[in-house]
């Protein structure tokens, strides 16, 4: 055995292994879907948010009875919904809004989650114990449906207030995992020797042990992004997520709820059930392979 | 054993409790209540008022909270303002309707997932294996409602399989062969749905453990005996392989508890999710406060389900 890991320290040291981006990099090289993934993701994305700038939303949202229900063709590229308004149109619209929201809440879930895992993993003591029994409680607590009730309770309520419920119930999964490899990072002989060096405990923290999760953390904002859309989507489709004047992918597909529409009026609902779909299954693939380039055991490339 | 178990109950109960305060306060915030919706331009204000007095409603939150505590632990949670029956019955008749879902689904499951796995594992890095692995990725990465709708749409409305609405057919009578057999024929399509969208983690689950089998000396020492390769597997590793996968049960219920808000409210059938969908729809105090308790109850359950399987399936996690 020692033998062996003096030979592949010999190795490492002729052949610098590749670091942090470049191996990335290389695993989406390898994996051609996953780089497919990632650049129609970003094509898609990036598209959505510019083609809304090109769309009138006061044309977008006027009610026109004689175009009910029209059928997909030359003046509606994917039909009208009840009040002949164009699905194209609230596709897109639904699209960005979806997309810009789940980012927010990845955003804010994600930082507060890696502060406390952090803290929690480093110092230990009164602060780990006192967080771990509240992400205990809200482990327990049936998520869904609370997040429902408080969407009802608020009186005004608008996109604001729904990314923060929504991040309130879902920061605990990101802090107890980045506490667990806070946790191990921070027994390592390089965190005892800047400890004995005098270095504040917030630096280490931050420059020291957080630069050494970053794969973790990308695999983990990646996979919370995905999630983030399908709970946003879900709550909007059961009539609990963005308020009705913010129009979501679950808007749109929550007119299926009216079984006429589920079954004889497809392009209401369907594409934007296959968007839902097709960029999930996108950001999940991209979110694998980055996972498998954040461990050494799993690489393709 | 049973310290690990006493121990587990004994940290739920403040757990229910802060769940139950929670709840309790944030129903109450809900605007409107049960008689906003009674009040008709006849109604004497008066009347409505008496009815709140007399309801309770008007009590300071604590000292609703205390009765509702002491009603609830002598099994009496209210009565259901729209349906005007005890909740308890309501819930009852829900539950059991959401249970034999739950059954069917978790069975479903398995015998997709099961065999999915064992041959995923045995022939690794095959052609049926990276299909197996595409499949649970896909499961893993589709929203429940998305897939729920899209299955309904081709199952229900385009081929006419599966009747898309209800829990069982009006013209049976209860209790004959034809009604049990429209009750099941009503639960298979959100059965399978639901199945297909939990498979991942068993799939997952049992692929790596019989990969990790294969190398083991027990498995090694089984095939120098000369057993044949198909025994190996069937007798060897897949029990071996198995009895974790039972520890996910407890979880599986979890999820199953989750997702049947969304199941029952798409497929219309009569079960615990679609009744607290319809409860916050009619501001239904008593019905809402009570199912939210009941799915926390019932998530602690089974992950205290799944704990206690685990140590009995391995003696290193329990607690002395």
């Amino acid at each position: 055995m020692a033998k062996q890991a003096t030979v592949d320290i010999k190795k490492e040291e002729i052949n610098s292994p590749p670091t942090g981006m470049q191996v990335v990099f290389r695993e989406f090289r390898k994996d051609r879907l996953a780089m497919f993934s990632l650049i129609s993701l970003v094509v898609v994305i990036v598209g959505v948010f510019i083609w809304t700038w090109f769309i009138d939303q006061e044309a977008l949202m006027r009610v026109s009875l004689r175009d009910k229900y029209a059928e997909p063709g030359e003046k509606f590229l994917l039909g009208a919904d009840q009040g002949g308004k164009d699905i194209l149109g609230q596709l897109v619209t639904g699209a960005r809004n979806s997309i810009a929201i789940a980012i927010a809440i990845t955003l804010i879930t994600v930082s507060f989650g890696i502060i406390v895992g952090l803290v929690c993993g480093y110092f230990g003591g009164w602060i780990d114990n006192m967080f771990m029994r509240i992400i205990d409680f809200f482990i327990t607590i049936p998520s869904l449906m609370v997040i429902i009730v408080f969407v009802t309770i608020i009186p005004k309520y608008t996109v604001k207030e729904f990314i923060l419920i929504m991040s309130l119930f879902l920061w605990t999964s990101t802090a107890r995992l980045v506490r667990s490899k806070a946790l191990s990072e921070s027994r390592r002989d390089y965190v005892n020797a800047s400890k004995t060096m005098g270095t504040p405990g917030i630096l280490i923290i931050f420059k020291e042990i957080m630069p050494n999760l970053s794969s973790i953390l990308i695999v983990e904002l990646t996979l919370n992004f995905a999630g983030n859309v399908g709970i946003e989507t879900g709550l909007t489709y059961l009539g609990f997520g963005l308020p009705p004047q913010t129009p979501s992918l679950g808007t749109l597909i929550s007119y299926a709820n009216n079984p006429l529409v589920l079954q004889d009026k497809w392009w209401v609902w369907l594409p934007a059930s296959l968007f839902i779909l097709l960029m999930m299954l996108g950001i999940n693939y991209v979110g694998q392979a980055l996972r498998r380039s954040a461990d050494a055991k799993q690489r393709l490339g | 054993m049973w310290k690990t178990i006493v121990r587990r109950v004994l940290i739920m109960i403040p757990q229910l409790f802060v769940l139950s305060l929670l709840i309790f306060i944030m129903a109450k915030q809900l605007p409107g209540d049960p008689f906003t919706g009674l009040l008709t331009p006849d109604t004497d204000p008066n009347r409505i008022e008496e009815l709140r007095e007399l309801a309770g409603l008007n009590d300071p939150w604590y000292v609703q909270y205390v009765n509702w505590i002491v009603n609830a632990a002598q099994g009496d949670l209210g009565k259901s303002y729209t349906y005007k029956i005890k909740v308890s019955t309501l819930i009852g008749e829900r539950a059991l309707n959401t249970f034999w879902l739950s059954l069917v689904s978790v069975i479903i499951l398995y015998l997709i997932a099961i065999p999915l796995g064992v041959l995923a594992g045995r022939y690794q890095d095959t052609f049926l294996d990276k299909i197996v692995v595409f499949y649970s990725f896909v499961t893993y990465a589709i929203p429940t409602f998305v897939l729920a709708l899209i299955f309904l749409f081709i199952f229900g409305y385009q081929l006419h399989w599966f009747p898309t609405v209800g829990s069982v057919d009006i013209k049976y009578d209860s209790g004959t062969v034809g009604y049990l057999w429209s009750k099941l024929y009503h639960m298979l399509l959100p059965a399978f749905t639901t199945a297909v969208l939990g498979t991942t983690a068993v799939v997952q689950y049992l692929r790596s453990e019989i990969i990790d089998a294969k190398s083991l000396d027990y498995v090694r020492t089984a095939r120098s005996k000369g057993i044949p390769v198909n025994k190996v597997y069937s007798r060897h590793i897949f029990r071996n392989s198995l009895l974790p996968i039972a520890a996910f049960l407890g979880f599986t219920i979890t999820g199953l508890l989750a997702g049947s808000i969304f199941i029952e409210t798409i497929f219309g059938y009569p079960g615990m999710g679609q009744l607290f969908i319809s409860s916050l729809v009619s501001r239904d105090y008593s019905v809402i406060t009570a199912l939210v308790m009941l799915f926390g109850f019932l998530a602690l359950l089974g992950s205290l389900l799944s704990d206690i399987i685990m140590s009995i399936v391995d003696p290193r996690i329990r607690i002395e």
